[in-house]
């Protein structure tokens, strides 16, 4: 069975897969901006109820998660029990085998919004875990779009800045945050009645005009977060961001991880029923008279 | 007579019972244990059974998957995810499903491609080539409805993409596209249509045309890696002197063949259920949108050789359009494989014995076909086009010069009985 054609053809194939995976490597991304890496963990059930937790309280309000029931996520984020899940994570009143939608009506998200914001559930697949972290940290301030922020990975987002009370104000680092006054910022901020998303309003700083950040370069490569605008520290909000894209990992393909063990499980299975199976055939293939093998002649047209 | 029948066991009595109702014994002699299969061939003569073995796991999945599915635009992409998230082991169906579409177009292109080298097409096997074109035209149509079935974003335009195509067909294409839409834009109705052709009509076509397919190649008997005829060379029984018995030779074969398959298949489906993209794209993650275009709209991978050459052409001709063209040469490519019985002029089948041009074609047609299918999945380019251009006039050259290189180059004697093997 195992003739030299197999070899041969093997090898050319293999060839053409190894281009082909090289040459998919390249593939785009959304806006230039360099990701930092992400590894998800889904073992992690701290983190992945940290990121419940968050979501919950910034994202649910206004971008569901439709396809999943707060049961099964309770289930599989380490069996929390169901008061737990009715007190702290569902502000709905919807029962515990309620699917986790947002309690904003669509009509009303397209007034505020411009658009509905999307469904979440699936977010992590259609973009990345990775990406979802990255979008989470570089929102900046950005006194051109509706909402006072722009942003790094998903330029001109129409999104507010939801995470600002947790990490405070970030500014493109080319023209340095001591440039900013934050009372005027503040007063920007308020002018676009975002004020209630304001936390810290009582802080001083070196006055520099507002109007630095006209005509800065338009892809400043760095942000720096502002220290003492937010609740968290610059470590406490990567994390969040972290818990935040974990969860959402978890939540596009929630059975992965059964997934991967069941698998498991699976390919050990066959691999020893395909060693039985390759005696089997040996054994039978012994009364087998083998042919002569093949004769490789050269050829001997002037072709 | 009746005392013997009497002292055999209670299955010897069976047996005859049914043998006089129902032909149970004389059919497994002709297509198992009496029917007689070269004893030489290699590994590229499991891939029929696998596809078969496919089949099987689609039809099954494929009925476990429409006791969930809900056929309407409102209610497809849901009721997918719901079977995802909350239906146990939904989601071990539809990605058995899924990966097996993908799993179906590899084990048939290196089926076709066995055909291709050994010369299963020739005579007498020109019936079985048609009608494997038959299943192979059939399937890819399956594989195109199926997949605007989870009704995600990708399904939606591509399915636009390729039903717009028909819009180019002169003078009647833009009735026609509606016509296959059944409304004016790509919509529920459609879904609703192509749902019944996905579940109903095609896999009835598919299996019919596989059983005769089988009918068939086992009325003529399997060629093999020397495309030599076994049934010349018989002992005083009437057996082929180097043909085995299908059962239990090749059943214990197969079994091994399957096995591996599915160690493959399985470490898929668990672990890279979407293939990074190519077995299921991203954007069909997102409910269709039928105001939001994905950023590139690529068929998934079985297609794309034959939407490169789509593509590949891009200049008007006869006052009719690039578009209309390249449908032509798309459909070209798909169907031209139907003549290869016609075109090849070989004296002998096997390319083990064909001439270095023979094997110098068939090694490009192999290039070209699969840089044919990297370019269609990447968005479209100057070097790009003007690449898959020339892989288009090598991927036709094979099929339209070979009259003439197949009966100009010198072959190599082939042997009285088979050689190689196991």
């Amino acid at each position: 069975m195992s003739s030299f054609e197999c070899v041969k053809w093997s090898k050319f194939f293999g060839s053409f897969v190894v281009v082909l995976l090289g040459l998919s490597l390249w593939g785009a991304s959304d806006s230039d901006w360099d990701l930092e890496p992400m590894k998800p963990n889904l073992r992690d059930k701290d983190s992945l109820q940290r990121g419940l937790g968050l979501y919950v309280n910034f994202c649910l309000g206004c971008h569901s998660l439709q396809y999943r029931r707060y049961e099964r996520t309770a289930k599989d984020l380490g069996d929390i029990p169901k008061d737990l899940m009715l007190e702290n994570v569902i502000f709905t009143g919807q029962p515990i085998g309620g699917y986790m939608k947002s309690s904003m009506s669509k009509e009303d998200a397209k007034n505020w919004f411009g658009a509905a914001p999307p469904d979440l559930t699936m977010v992590t697949r259609v973009r990345s875990p990775k990406w979802v972290y990255n979008f989470l940290k570089t929102f900046y301030i950005d006194d051109k779009r509706p909402f006072g922020v722009n942003n790094k990975v998903f330029p001109n987002v129409g999104m507010p800045h939801v995470l600002l009370p947790l990490q405070g104000f970030a500014v493109e680092d080319c023209f340095g945050y001591e440039a900013v006054d934050l009372m005027e910022l503040e007063s920007i901020l308020r002018e676009k009645k975002l004020e209630g998303i304001l936390t810290r309003t009582d802080r001083e700083t070196e006055v520099e005009p507002w109007d630095r950040l006209e005509g800065r370069e338009p892809n400043c490569p760095e942000l720096t977060t502002i220290p003492e605008t937010g609740l968290y520290n610059v470590e406490q909000f990567d994390q969040a961001a972290y818990d935040l894209a974990n969860f959402l990992h978890y939540m596009g393909d929630p059975s992965r991880e059964i997934r991967q063990s069941m698998g498991g499980y699976v390919i050990v299975f066959l691999v020893i029923l395909t060693i039985f199976a390759y005696f089997l055939k040996r054994e039978y293939w012994k009364d087998v008279p083998k042919s002569p093998p093949r004769v490789r002649k050269e050829h001997t047209s002037e072709l | 007579m009746s005392e013997s029948l009497e002292n055999r066991g209670f299955i010897a009595r069976s047996m005859t019972w049914i043998n006089a109702r129902f032909p149970w014994t004389p059919t497994m002699e002709k297509h198992a244990t009496k029917y007689y299969a070269p004893k030489n061939f290699n590994v590229w003569y499991v891939f029929g059974v696998l596809a078969f073995v496919v089949l099987i796991i689609q039809l099954v999945t494929g009925l476990f998957l429409t006791m969930n599915y809900v056929p309407t635009a409102e209610g497809a992409f849901g009721s997918i995810e719901y079977a995802m998230h909350e239906v146990d082991l939904g989601w071990l169906i539809r990605y058995a499903h899924s990966t097996g579409a993908s799993a179906f177009f590899v084990v048939i292109y290196l089926h076709m491609f066995r055909g291709f080298a050994y010369g299963s097409y020739r005579k007498p096997r020109e019936l079985i080539w048609l009608i494997g074109m038959g299943i192979y035209l059939v399937l890819m149509a399956e594989g195109f409805f199926g997949y605007l079935l989870p009704w995600g974003n990708m399904s939606y335009w591509g399915a636009q993409v390729i039903v717009s195509l028909v819009g180019a067909v002169p003078i009647v294409g833009a009735d026609l596209a509606e016509w296959v839409r059944g409304d004016f834009v790509l919509s529920g109705i459609t879904l609703n249509r192509f749902f019944a052709l996905h579940v109903f009509a095609l896999p009835g076509v598919l299996v019919v045309l596989v059983f005769v397919h089988m009918v068939a190649l086992h009325h003529v008997g399997s060629n093999n890696p020397d495309g030599i005829e076994i049934k010349n060379k018989k002992d005083e029984k009437g057996v082929p002197l180097d043909g085995i018995p299908f059962h239990p030779y090749y059943t214990v074969h197969d079994f091994f063949a399957v096995m591996v398959f599915l160690i493959l298949f399985c470490a898929v489906m668990f672990f890279a259920p979407e293939m990074f993209g190519y077995f299921i794209e991203k954007p069909n993650f997102e409910i269709a949108n039928p105001i939001a275009t994905p950023d590139h709209i690529a068929p998934v991978w079985y297609y794309t050789p034959f939407y490169a050459m789509l593509r590949a052409v891009t200049f008007p001709l006869f006052g009719l359009d690039a578009k209309f063209w390249g449908l032509v040469v798309m459909a070209g490519a798909i169907l031209i494989p139907i003549a290869l019985p016609w075109l090849d002029k070989s004296p002998v089948k096997s390319i083990r014995y064909k001439g270095r041009i023979s094997k110098f074609m068939l090694g490009m047609l192999v290039i070209s076909f699969i840089v044919l299918g990297y370019l269609g999945t990447i968005p479209p380019s100057g070097f790009g086009t003007a690449t898959a251009q020339i892989a288009t006039l090598v991927y036709f050259s094979y099929f339209l010069l070979m009259p003439w290189y197949t009966q100009r180059e010198k072959t190599k004697p082939v042997p009285e009985r088979v050689t190689g093997g196991h």
